[in-house]
């Protein structure tokens, strides 16, 4: 079989005279054509059938079990708890205030990180083209680093001892400084103490790491809208914002709404940046992600809370993707 | 003010804003390498050194040889290394046979079978870690790094199947047609036609994969407690748990993380963009 194609054309063999069409639904590789699609799924589907379906299931079973070291090690089988887990955790203070770390995290640098890309996006497609160029190529760097390194330079440049931001912060003059935050002196100020500001420094983290992807999403959007739309609106006098109003934000509200779910889905379950920010010693600091996975394996293990806890984040990261299934079927010919 | 001189006016806004957004974008990532370059002296300074002035490989040379929790970056560079492209071996094979399917043929199943991609994709590794460090536990993986690579390829395939979807959907039916007419096997249709057109795209949801596995820290931070099986995120944010912390050392270390990815994104960046936004980016 393989051979015959191989031969160049004109010289097929006579085993087929006057080269009748090859009828598609021939059995060519001796399965029947109906079939060849699922063949091709089945290794796909067995690996997020495996690794990702039967553990979410799993998840949600163990979240109404007592899982700790004795039944991780197997000398004990699980033990079945009913709702138990779910009551404790309800109950536990640092659930709701994981829970409100991570919804205002979401709320502040959602808008922030859309708001800084758009604006970026929009500039880059004004610029020249060897300046967007330019531009394009530095915030790739900003989108490159991987999340744990974005934590570890945000670290730095907020250290108490030897940050940048400190340093900076000294510059501004005493008046202003004490205007704006009751203090000029900043030596030694360590950021990374309190919850509030740990999420501080972690939202201008994110907003940094995630804003040009936003922007060249935009910037590619803007680049299929007929310029002839701008120029009419220039020839009406129209002003920038009515123009950004009026034509760009209409026409590229799919692209917005895809990556507004996007970036909410990224925000809420964000945890490398966090994880290197605070570390797991301050409970105050967690968000949901970060609660699940102390919860269950920072001793003493209680993986059946881990997993509740594990559970309800991805109910609210369910709820948000069905936002995004919608736009995406909406908008693509599948 | 004449038309000519606001447009030039407009023009140096424009182009002072893109020099500052270059400027936000970069300088972090500048001062993690200039730090890494510089000596103890200036780094645990409270004033502003903007270049390594007393340029030095000591930091690199630190971690290229003592490294962090007993060994050098080396092995964990390298641990990392395997699992990522174990993963885009494995995820690129599986990838390209479902995104095949699904966009070569119509069945029944195919919408649902999207449906299902696109939520599993949003299921977090925070919770998934639970359930697989027991299962991992009981094959017998914990420890090894194959166990990582399982539950990469995991993680980046429904990403992968959806990115590469579009690619081969890209390529014209009518080449493989074509192939079919002139009496070719589906095998060879799909190997000699198919393959090398899809090629490019393979690449790039390969690349995309391997960055995201390089970068992954929750299943390696907890299916994995053997320092000689450490991947680099995990011995970089090792590091805080020393007493005082070694800045310059932890630059040189995040550097030489970040410079495989900085240079796979110049390839892939504007195909990320398409893969995640298709259809909804006309770009």
């Amino acid at each position: 079989m393989t051979k015959t194609s191989t031969l160049p054309r004109g010289e097929r063999s006579s085993a087929t005279p006057g080269r009748r069409r090859a009828h598609p639904a021939r059995k060519a590789s001796g399965l029947p054509v109906w079939s060849i699609p699922y063949v091709l799924l089945i290794p796909g589907l067995v690996v997020i059938a495996a690794l990702l379906l039967y553990p979410l299931v799993q998840m949600v079973t163990i979240s109404f079990q007592k899982v700790g070291l004795l039944q991780i090690s197997g000398r004990r089988p699980a033990e079945w708890l009913g709702w138990e887990n779910y009551a404790s955790i309800f109950d536990n203070d640092i659930f709701w205030s994981s829970l409100r770390n991570t919804v205002v995290f979401a709320v502040v640098a959602v808008p922030l990180t859309l708001i800084l890309g758009t604006a970026v996006g929009v500039l880059l497609h004004r610029l020249g083209s060897k300046m967007s160029l330019f531009v394009i190529i530095g915030i790739m760097f900003a989108w490159a680093v991987p999340p744990v390194a974005q934590g570890v330079i945000w670290r730095w440049l907020f250290d108490a001892e030897a940050g940048i931001i400190n340093w900076a912060l000294n510059l501004l003059p005493d008046s202003l400084s004490s205007a704006l935050f009751g203090r000029a002196d900043w030596t030694g100020e360590p950021w990374l103490n309190d919850t509030w500001s740990i999420y501080m420094v972690l939202t201008i983290c994110v907003v940094w790491a995630g804003f040009p992807f936003i922007a060249v999403s935009v910037l590619a959007g803007l680049k299929g809208i007929p310029a002839e739309l701008y120029e009419a609106a220039r020839v009406d006098g129209s002003t920038p914002w009515r123009t950004f109003r009026k034509i760009t934000f209409p026409l590229l509200k799919p692209v917005f709404a895809v990556l507004t779910v996007l970036s909410i889905i990224w925000d809420f379950k964000v945890f490398s940046q966090l994880y290197v920010l605070a570390g797991t010693t301050n409970r105050d600091a967690y968000n949901l992600s970060m609660y699940a996975v102390t919860e269950a394996f920072k001793a003493p293990q209680k993986m059946g809370s881990g997993a509740a806890i594990a559970v309800v984040l991805t109910v609210i990261l369910l709820i948000v993707t069905a936002a995004y299934i919608r736009q995406m079927f909406k908008q693509e010919e599948l | 003010m004449s038309p000519l001189a606001r447009r030039r006016l407009t023009k140096a806004a424009l182009n002072t804003t893109g020099v500052l957004v270059f400027l936000v974008a970069t300088f972090p990532v500048y001062w993690m390498v200039s730090t890494a370059f510089k000596t103890n002296d200036q780094i645990f300074t409270t004033d502003f050194i903007p270049f390594p002035t007393q340029f030095t490989f000591e930091h690199l040379s630190r971690v290229l040889t003592e490294g962090v929790a007993g060994h050098s970056i080396w092995l964990y560079l390298r641990n990392s290394a395997i699992v990522a492209l174990g993963t885009v071996l494995i995820g690129a094979v599986f990838a390209l046979l479902s995104a095949t399917a699904v966009a070569r043929f119509r069945f029944k199943g195919r919408v649902p079978f999207l449906a299902l991609l696109l939520v599993v994709q949003m299921i977090p590794a925070e919770a998934l870690v639970i359930p697989l460090f027991l299962s991992v536990r009981r094959l017998g993986l914990y420890d090894q790094l194959l166990g990582l690579i399982v539950t990469q390829v995991a993680l980046t395939l429904p990403f992968g199947i959806w990115m590469l979807r579009t690619f081969v959907a890209a390529v014209p039916k009518s080449l493989e047609e074509a192939a079919w007419i002139d009496g070719a096997s589906r095998f060879t249709t799909f190997w000699k036609v198919l393959f090398p057109l899809v090629a490019p795209g393979l690449v790039a949801t390969s690349i995309f994969s391997f960055i995201t596995a390089w970068n992954e820290l929750i299943m390696s931070l907890y299916l994995i407690s053997d320092p000689t099986k450490y991947t680099m995120p995990v011995a970089l944010q090792y590091f805080f748990g020393q007493k005082g912390t070694d800045w310059g050392a932890i630059m040189a270390s995040s550097t030489m993380m970040t410079l495989p990815v900085v240079i796979f994104f110049l390839f892939v960046q504007r195909r990320m963009v398409s893969g995640l936004v298709a259809g909804a980016v006309k770009g």
